[in-house]
């Protein structure tokens, strides 16, 4: 069964991913417009660094982040002198590390829905009197919705099955930092077998429901049906 | 006529240029006509805002839309026009009632008014208002989405090749809506077209385009008479005149139509008397005689006088005549030209072997 | 007759290929993260002398330890800890008789901050840092014993909340080497300087062996390995002198 221990890494990722989630949407829903949309000469250099964490070993990934973000990289001036001190091994930290590393997961399926919308129906919403926003929010959100839902529920499982950049920069404080995968790592390795199949039970059938409704979602969806 | 549309851009686009300088009545439909790459579509999008061309200058009704030298662009969402695209384009995710109420929020003005449902009614879309935009059919999609740009009351309604992209049935299906439209809605049209069947029927006014450049912009009859002009040369060259049913001779199937200067004897056309109808003549269907026939099976002989004469391809003449108030053109053999002798200002006779009412 | 010489021939040519095949093998060895660089010389030293190849896996001692008790294809195994070892001769997969201590493992206390740590590890009462590193004392031999050091000098309580735990020796290195951790509980093969014996960088206390339990590293020959040359003569290698030298150098103790 699961240990009081256990449940609070559980509810801990769960912050984590939430908090997490909201975030990428909210930055990466812009991003992911921009790319869309732009003719820019920069696209391909940000569709790339975007793209990365894909590529990058987690812990490649973590290990810079420790260094830019520590007391003697940029970002830990930056924040040193911000007067927030450095973000490794803190709440924040952790939420800035899966941002960056979850980030391709919210990008390119909010992209790839904005894409296949095209010009056509902005075009109509501005003959229709709609300004760009109000265009974006009735016309471009409805649209992307099944994008939305894509993006979303990557990313948030994404972050929630993130192991390498936590144990890098997390420094497994339990409350804090120590999360479901870091836990389960640590049963793995301290012999605790049982404690290990119990939580990554829990967290293997969460993340198989997640995503068995959100892609028998996709099949009946109307919006999708009417994207193609 | 007064020009109160005045509309100048300059495009480059390096491969394709626009450069054109236009004065267009704002009543009745203007059809801007070309082939593919004639900028046609162009020059309807930089009026829309849709296209910001490099220098462009546009004055609608005494309100100028644009001033690139005074800084001037109306965002497209600011201008009150409406527009009809080639592909319907209605929002799928909104109900045919959501589509048609979307630009009306946005002006703050009522669904339930009676100019919305004498639209409604015109285009036929009364029974349609809860459906999806997937459950409609080509045709439908189609009148929804000018009933959706005309609910608004546009200063101007602009119309990008709106039948291109549906079949013969349902282009016969539209096109009599459009007609009605014309008639009953006091909405100046701008017209985006390839298509000669639709300037002969929709046009009031016809813009000529070609390598983005204006040809000629005038009144459909006399644009159509340019012998100046290749199309003239062209052998679905035609010219269309306005009538209206004057007689029916339901003994003989024959409809009598008064045109301005004269009567026409139609095939029949079940119609009310008075009816306004479009009547399509093509050139290769006019002959000319210098004096009257006195015995001939041709109905339709009436006076003309020669008023342009241009030496076609291929051993042919295009004439231009008026008969009455009207233009018309006729393709002759360059012999028989010379042989009876035509000159211009010379009275002639015109016989019209044929035909074609357009609505 | 042709054909008879050319089979000859082929023969003989296989019998020279194969002959240096047959007296120099390969073997596959776990090895604790921490033996990293001093196993790296040591292989080299012993493909130098015996003509064997020794293919160095480095990694957890308990990574290693899952894998060789679900079949993994290791022959020899250096753990950072007793406690592995132990495990895999009761479950019986070790070649009886062959577990013995390879090395003393040496804990420092560390910064990257010149003279921020002082020679006696008074930091620890007095300094006023807000994280310190060390390895998971869940599952690192490492951090098992950097507990056990704080636990006497009774500061385990006061510090616990201010841990950082590294998954292994490797990653707390980083911790404190990125300065991401004031100070921390690392590996003296770490941080020795192999030309003088002593600490590169930073500020260092080595601490005494009195303040933990013995931090013995064994090492054992894995009943897969009980036939290859290679993975015998390598049991042995780690007990020459010259095997011996490299560990010294290193920052390890040697085995009493």
């Amino acid at each position: 069964m699961l240990s009081p221990a256990d449940i609070e890494t559980l509810l801990l990722t769960f912050k984590v991913a939430s908090i997490t989630t909201a975030l990428m949407l909210l930055f990466g829903t812009p991003l992911a417009w921009w790319l869309a949309r732009t003719r820019s000469a920069w696209k391909g250099l940000i569709n790339a660094v975007v793209a990365l964490p894909l590529v990058l070993p987690p812990t490649v990934l973590g290990f810079y982040l420790l260094v830019l973000m520590g007391p003697a990289g940029v970002v830990g001036e930056l924040t040193n002198w911000l007067g927030i001190g450095t973000l490794p091994f803190t709440f924040a930290g952790l939420v800035v590390a899966s941002v960056l590393y979850s980030m391709p997961f919210v990008v390119q399926p909010l992209q790839a829905a904005f894409t296949s919308i095209g010009t056509q129906p902005l075009e109509a919403a501005a003959t229709l009197r709609a300004g760009s926003l109000d265009t974006f929010f009735s016309v471009v959100v409805p649209l992307a919705k099944p994008g939305f839902l894509t993006a979303a529920i990557l990313g948030f499982t994404h972050t929630v099955g993130e192991f390498g950049v936590v144990l890098m920069i997390g420094g497994n404080i339990p409350g804090n930092t120590r999360v479901v995968s870091v836990q389960i790592y640590n049963h793995v390795e301290a012999l605790e077998y049982t404690e290990a199949h119990w939580l990554a039970g829990v967290l293997l059938v969460f993340s198989f429901t997640v995503l068995l409704v959100l892609y028998s979602a996709f099949k009946t969806h109307p919006v999708a049906h009417q994207l193609r | 006529m007064t020009f109160p549309i005045s509309a100048r851009f300059q495009l480059d686009y390096g491969a394709f240029q626009l450069a054109v300088d236009l004065n267009l009545p704002n009543s009745g439909v203007t059809v801007l006509f070309g082939h593919s790459g004639s900028g046609k579509t162009s020059l309807l999008r930089c009026i829309a805002g849709l296209q910001r061309a490099q220098t462009g200058f546009l004055k609608i009704n005494g309100k100028v839309w644009q001033d690139t030298e005074r800084g001037i662009f109306l965002p497209t969402h600011q201008r009150p026009l409406g527009y009809v695209f080639q592909e319907a384009n209605l929002f799928p995710h909104l109900t045919v009632t959501g589509n048609l109420q979307y630009g009306l929020k946005r002006i703050g003005k009522s669904f339930a008014t009676e100019y919305i449902q004498h639209i409604l009614n015109l285009f036929g879309i009364t029974h349609l208002l809860d459906r999806m935009p997937d459950r409609l059919s080509g045709g439908e999609r189609q009148r929804v989405a000018i009933a959706r740009a005309l609910v608004l009351n546009p200063e101007i309604l602009l119309m990008d090749e709106p039948l291109a992209s549906l079949d013969f049935k349902r282009k016969q299906e539209i096109l009599p809506f459009l007609s009605r439209l014309h008639r009953e809605l006091n909405i100046p049209v701008l017209y985006v077209t390839h298509s000669q069947q639709e300037v002969a029927q929709l046009a009031d006014h016809l813009v000529i385009l070609a390598e983005g450049r204006v040809l000629t912009s005038g009144p459909l009859a006399e644009t159509l008479s340019r012998i100046d002009l290749p199309q003239a040369q062209d052998r679905e060259a035609s010219t269309v005149w306005p009538v209206s049913i004057a007689e029916q001779e339901a003994e003989y199937h024959l409809t009598r139509v008064a045109f301005d200067g004269g009567i026409l004897s139609l095939s029949v056309v079940d119609a009310e008397i008075g009816t306004p109808l479009r009547v399509q003549i093509y050139a290769r269907d006019v002959s000319i005689a210098l004096e009257a026939p006195t015995a001939t099976s041709i109905l339709n002989v009436l006076p003309a006088r020669i008023t342009g004469i241009t030496e076609g391809q291929g051993g042919q003449s295009v004439v231009r005549l008026q008969v009455g108030a009207l233009p018309l053109l006729a393709h002759i053999t360059r012999k028989s030209a010379l042989l009876l002798g035509l000159q211009i200002g010379m009275t002639v006779y015109v016989q019209i072997k044929g035909t074609s009412i357009l609505n | 007759m042709i054909s008879n010489r050319f089979i000859r021939l082929i023969l003989a040519t296989w019998l020279i290929l194969l002959a240096p095949a047959a007296l120099a093998a390969t073997t596959l060895v776990a090895v604790a993260a921490d033996f990293t660089k001093p196993m790296t010389e040591i292989a080299a030293a012993f493909e130098k002398v015996t003509g064997h190849t020794a293919k160095l896996s480095f990694g957890s001692s308990g990574k290693a330890f899952a894998q060789i008790q679900s079949g993994g294809p290791f022959e020899v195994y250096l753990s950072a800890s007793e406690k592995y070892p132990l495990e895999l001769e009761k479950s019986g997969q070790v070649v009886v008789g062959s577990r013995f201590v390879y090395a003393i493992g040496k804990l420092v206390l560390w910064s990257v901050k010149p003279g921020y740590v002082d020679d006696k590890g008074e930091v620890l009462q007095t300094g006023n840092f807000k994280h310190i590193a060390l390895a998971d004392p869940a599952h690192a031999p490492y951090g098992v014993v950097a507990e056990e050091v704080m636990k006497s000098l009774g500061v385990l309580d006061k510090l616990r909340h201010l841990f950082v735990m590294g998954e292994n020796i490797s990653q707390t290195f980083q911790f404190v080497s990125t300065g991401n951790a004031e100070l921390g509980f690392i590996a003296l093969a770490q941080v020795i300087d192999i030309n003088t014996g002593k600490m590169g960088s930073g500020s260092g206390w080595m601490i005494p062996d009195n303040l933990h339990s013995p931090f013995n590293q064994t090492a054992v020959l894995l009943k897969k390995g009980a036939e290859n040359p290679a993975a015998l003569a390598l049991v042995d290698f780690l007990k020459s002198p010259v095997a011996l030298a490299i560990i010294e150098k290193y920052g390890f103790g040697l085995p009493k």
